[in-house]
């Protein structure tokens, strides 16, 4: 990137974002770009490339996961970016901000397990061409860690077929094998999704954790190439 | 003042895993007639609504529960509003 001006990661901090911390580090340390956090109330962030919707619990998940934090001022620029075609990550309760903001459809439920899941699990890459992705292949094997209580995607089967129909499946829950099934699915999410994006592919949501494994000694690296992928795509 | 009681259920196509759980739970503790449980949430409003008719008040709180109290894409929601 010698000629490149270093993109700047726009991390945003809700009340009760707990995850801010881990994508600075994996920004910042590791992958040497640059990143700075946005308070929820910030309401026009400048020199922002890409903007991140960490994990956590923004206002204690109280009513559903997300439901207040979309009338944050923050997210009004948000929405904005998004509709300029630039991209935004939510990760966890990002996705659940996401999806309750309304820039990617569907809901998020209670785990079928009615358990916090936390713990390693294998996700099949099942579209390699987006800005999120580009730097894996179709069908790769990644394992990344999840925490979450309220990770069962849903979406009528109405917009099942859309999503399907648009490559907007990006990742699915899997076993060490990649097979794609009731059993290796942690939380009932329909489809086993994991992750979608939305039609012009530069809103990703995932419910896993990229920037808790960008380092082997984590247990796992492959949260590395999502952010790659991204810094490749700006 | 009036309060407004909002109560905020799953869609009946979504699986109630809550339900499903204190269903089960119930004939742990003696009685075994409990068909069904929904599990929801009640919400209580307190509204001023001095400045506004009935109509107005409704359309209000259908906007309150459309976009906060409820998510319209795995909720139904209804209320009943007590006077004073």
């Amino acid at each position: 990137m010698a000629d490149k001006k270093r993109p700047t990661f726009g991390i945003i901090v809700f009340p009760g974002t707990n995850c801010e911390h881990d994508c600075y580090h994996a920004l910042d340390s590791i992958l040497g770009v640059n990143a700075s956090f946005i308070w929820h109330q910030e309401k026009s962030p400048n020199n922002v490339d890409a903007v991140i919707i960490p994990g956590g619990f923004s206002y204690g998940d109280y009513l559903r996961s997300g439901a207040v934090a979309k009338f944050s001022p923050v997210m009004n620029f948000i929405r904005d970016f998004a509709e300029r075609g630039r991209l935004v990550i939510g990760i966890c309760n990002g996705f659940q901000i996401l999806l309750e903001v309304g820039l990617l459809p569907g809901a998020m439920l209670r785990n079928n397990t009615l358990k916090f899941i936390c713990r390693y699990q294998y996700l099949k890459v099942e579209n390699p061409n987006t800005p999120f992705t580009k730097g894996f292949r179709q069908g790769q094997l990644l394992e990344m860690p999840i925490r979450h209580n309220e990770g069962n995607y849903y979406i009528n089967p109405d917009g099942l077929d859309a999503l399907s129909a648009g490559d907007q499946i990006v990742l699915r829950y899997c076993d060490s094998k990649g097979k794609v099934d009731k059993v290796s699915n942690p939380n009932g999410s329909v489809g086993s999704i994991a992750g979608i994006c939305n039609s012009g592919k530069n809103v990703f949501g995932l419910m896993p954790h990229p920037e808790a494994c960008c380092e082997e000694i984590l247990g796992s690296a492959d949260g590395l190439g999502i952010f790659k992928s991204m810094i490749e795509s700006i | 003042m009036l309060k407004i009681n909002v109560y905020v259920t799953l869609k009946k196509e979504i699986l109630d895993t809550q339900g499903l759980v204190i269903k089960k739970a119930i004939p742990q503790i003696g009685y075994d007639n409990v068909e069904n449980v929904r599990f929801g949430k009640f919400i209580q409003l307190e509204i001023d609504q001095s400045d506004k008719n009935m109509e107005e008040l409704k359309k209000e709180i259908d906007f309150l529960c459309d976009r906060l109290l409820s998510n319209p894409i795995i909720e139904d929601y209804r209320y009943e509003i007590l006077e004073g």
